[in-house]
């Protein structure tokens, strides 16, 4: 049997069709079962907040951990800085990796470049 | 100014105006209760809650009501503080064995720590008028969770002070917070040393006023 790691790669245009629990619940709902989600269109500053309660309503000592969350981060060149790129109107939609803590982790951020390492759940 | 701040404070005090809630948000272990004891000692003389080097040490947000901020220009803001959990999107209990607690204390610290970190967001969410957001300066401050928090906290234009905490140690490097933060007021401090306390006061009372 193949060993890795699933991708659950989402599209702008399917998850404009969603509700925010929707969203929510679906990336939970991957990540419980060891995929790494990447989003085409990133979640709302409002969104992230409810997944942030719902993940942490759903940790469990021994058991689910949490998770890692990564957006591209953007450096100098720009009077408003790294947030204010990042959450400037029309530019709060960049693609958006989660996946569980315990087989993602985040090697670097670079400008236009998110380095990450995935493992197989055990 | 002067003449419109004294309007203000008659027409607020007339219509039972409401104090801020400045809620202190950060990770974990950035110095927010360090922080918040600080404030609350200066002004009242008393301590909001235990700090330690053991992460979630705050598992439950603290109020205290009431604080009095005096600015060196002679203004003074009331407000209430409360002291929140540190904000993660992870939390294991393995982290906690590390410091020497047997498995029951640290799957214990990290439940309440879950629901320490979903209480916060519901103030956040709710209750909170201004934000004092704590970084520690020795620390990356591009973390996903401070690019989150900062997204939050803006999308419900609340106003907010990004603290540059821990400037005592040697490692701090607080230019690396005002560069990823240029569109909010950044104050370098250290509140375990009470370094630069009076520039934070002279902002809040400016801010959250």
């Amino acid at each position: 049997m193949i060993q890795g790691v699933q991708l659950d790669m989402l599209s702008a245009d399917r998850l404009s069709k969603m509700t925010s629990y929707e969203k929510i619940r679906l990336i939970l709902d991957d990540v419980h079962q060891g995929c790494v989600v990447v989003l085409e269109r990133g979640l709302t500053p409002e969104e992230q907040g409810k997944l942030l309660e719902a993940t942490m309503m759903e940790i469990a000592p021994g058991g689910f951990s949490g998770i890692e969350i990564e957006t591209y981060p953007s450096f100098g060149g720009n009077e408003k800085g790294l947030f204010g790129k990042i959450f400037k109107k029309g530019d709060t939609s960049r693609m958006m990796v989660i996946g569980p803590v315990d087989q993602l982790k985040m090697l670097s951020r670079e400008k236009d470049r998110l380095i990450a390492w995935a493992s197989a759940a055990q | 100014m002067a003449a419109f701040l004294r309007i203000k404070g008659f027409f607020n005090k007339l219509f039972g105006k409401k104090r801020s809630r400045v809620g202190i948000y950060g990770p974990p272990n950035a110095g927010k209760t360090t922080l918040a004891n600080r404030i609350v000692r200066d002004v009242t003389g008393e301590a909001l809650g235990p700090a330690s080097e053991i992460p979630h040490e705050t598992r439950r947000a603290r109020r205290k009501e009431g604080v009095e901020i005096s600015a060196g220009s002679g203004s003074k803001l009331m407000i209430d503080i409360v002291d929140t959990p540190g904000v993660t999107t992870k939390i294991d209990y393995h982290e906690f064995l590390e410091y020497g607690m047997d498995q029951d204390e640290a799957v214990a610290r990290a439940r309440e720590a879950t629901e320490g970190v979903a209480e916060a967001m519901h103030w956040l969410r709710e209750d909170i008028d201004g934000v004092i957001y704590v970084l520690d300066s020795t620390q990356d401050p591009f973390m996903h969770v401070n690019i989150m928090m900062i997204g939050i906290i803006e999308s419900r234009k609340l106003p907010v002070i990004i603290v540059a905490n821990k400037i005592d140690l040697p490692d701090a490097a607080p230019q690396r917070i005002k560069s990823a933060f240029p569109q909010h007021p950044v104050v370098e401090i250290s509140g375990l040393e009470g370094n630069n306390m009076d520039a934070l006061y002279a902002k809040i009372a400016e801010v959250f006023r």
